[in-house]
């Protein structure tokens, strides 16, 4: 006999609320329907009433987490929809704060899932080495979260030789930090038991159901917007982390793997920066429609931007990945069982506030 | 980037959403813009990394569509945030929330409509 169990809004598991209604045979999930609408805030509207200028502020706001990577997204929109031609030296401290964001919303992330199966030393680490990345973003930007450092047309604030050597620094400390729990995190017995083989998600559906991000690529799919060379991604070498077998186990890895890789970028961004302006003058009224997609720490964000000319803009949408991510955790719930909801549900890091904006 | 567009009309849509999923298109998303009197329905796929769009222009009077949840699965999310922002109805929507996957019952109005109509008077009239 199915037995209907509701797992959230408020779970100890979920920072934020997202509800899922399980149906249950035993132990085992036959079915998961989702609910949302807890945090819907209906942003996008904003562009009806918000000049082009503050809704760099609106979409910061669409999620803390990732707030540099929306607000650099939504300046290539008006950029291109303009014609103005960025200064590369901004187009290089856009990426280089963008992949400080991954870095650390990567090692929330790790805090969470450890936190979530009962590993509190992992998730202390975690989030110890998260602070040194919060720290650049604090010198840097003068904001932990929100830094608000986009504007159309560039940024708003350089980095000093001194604070990128500085910054260089502390990718070493974070690469040493790394390692340290690289070990236990990859050979210990109970973090293998809960992710392992649990939550798969195969190739063919995480194509077929529109996945996003580390879950695309934790199931074999070697996609990544930062392929397409937007910003100064078209001048450093990056090739995008795969696993294969589609399980919570291989989304951890490619999160993990891509902490590195955060680093490596880092590292060549600060090599090769070139002297310059920061921002280029704009001037006028965007026209015409645009669509933009940049790399997430949780997978694809595609901006679309329809202006006339006016004060306001006509239309700003917003795709984000846990959006695309909500059909493929529907599809890896059925057969698992009830205690790996929690496991499964962390492994895709939702989003609920990018999801329902 | 400023993008190009295939136009339909609404007898198309199933069949070159199915053509492109055929080719091995991913599906990304759908916007809906509100044009006034009608609706911009932007259907955007990607295939290595580069964007297809698809549009279909729906008169406000005449606010069916068939859904696409059936050829992608994925598609069942932003239709159902539609029907809840514009009140454009999805016909044959796999997971059909009726209007309410955001909102709560009490939202009589559809907020991203430019000029709003209430629920209870939308049902067979225009916008």
């Amino acid at each position: 006999m199915a037995t209907i169990v509701p797992f959230g809004p408020q779970h100890p598991v979920l920072p934020e609320p997202l509800h899922l209604k399980l149906v249950l045979e035993d132990e085992i999930v036959k079915e998961a329907l989702p609910t949302l609408g807890y945090v819907h805030r209906g942003l996008e509207t904003l562009a009806s009433i918000r000049d082009m200028d503050q809704m760099v502020q609106i979409v910061e706001r669409v999620c803390g987490i990732c707030s540099c990577i929306h607000a650099h997204t939504y300046c290539m929109c008006i950029e291109g929809l303009m014609g103005i031609e960025v200064p590369q030296r901004a187009d290089f401290l856009r990426v280089i704060w963008s992949e400080l964001h991954r870095m650390h919303s990567h090692l929330l992330w790790l805090g969470l899932l450890a936190d979530a199966f009962g590993m509190e030393s992992m998730f202390m680490h975690a989030w110890r080495i998260r602070e040194r990345v919060m720290d650049v973003m604090e010198a840097t930007a003068g904001n932990r979260v929100i830094i608000s450092v986009n504007k159309i047309g560039g940024v708003r604030r350089d980095m000093s030789p001194e604070q990128l050597r500085w910054v260089l620094q502390v990718v070493d400390e974070l690469e040493t930090e790394l390692d340290k729990i690289k070990a236990v995190l990859t050979n210990d017995y109970s973090v293998k038991k809960r992710t392992v083989g649990v939550g798969v998600l195969t190739y063919q559906q995480a194509y077929e159901l529109g996945a996003a991000g580390p879950q695309l690529r934790g199931s074999g799919v070697a996609q990544d917007m930062r392929m397409t060379g937007y910003g100064a991604y078209k001048y450093i070498d990056f090739a995008p982390v795969v696993e294969k077998d589609g399980d919570s186990w291989a989304r951890t890895m490619v999160r993990f793997r891509e902490l590195y890789q955060s680093i490596d970028i880092v590292r060549q961004l600060i090599a090769k920066i070139p002297d310059g302006e920061i921002a280029a003058k704009v001037k006028g009224k965007p026209t015409g429609e645009i669509v933009c997609r940049s790399e997430q720490p949780r997978g694809e964000l595609m901006y679309y931007v329809r202006a006339t000319g006016d004060k306001y803009l006509d239309r700003v949408r917003i795709r984000t990945p846990t959006f695309a991510n909500v059909p493929p955790l529907l599809a890896m719930l059925p057969g698992c069982e009830m205690a790996d909801v929690p496991i499964i549900a962390l492994s895709i890091d939702p989003c609920i506030s990018c999801t329902e904006r | 980037m400023a993008f190009e567009t295939m136009n339909l009309v609404k007898g198309q849509l199933s069949s070159e959403v199915l053509a492109l999923k055929n080719k091995g298109y991913r599906f990304v998303t759908m916007t809906c813009v509100d044009l006034g009197d009608s609706f911009d329905l932007l259907y955007h796929f990607d295939l290595d990394l580069k964007l297809t769009h698809l549009r279909l222009n729906v008169a406000k009077a005449d606010r069916v569509v068939p859904s696409i949840s059936g050829i992608y699965f994925a598609a069942l999310v932003i239709e159902n945030e539609t029907q809840d922002h514009f009140g454009i109805t999805f016909d044959g929507l796999a997971l059909d929330f009726g209007g309410h996957f955001y909102l709560e019952e009490e939202v009589k109005k559809f907020p991203f409509c430019k000029f709003t109509v209430n629920k209870a008077e939308s049902a067979g009239e225009g916008a």
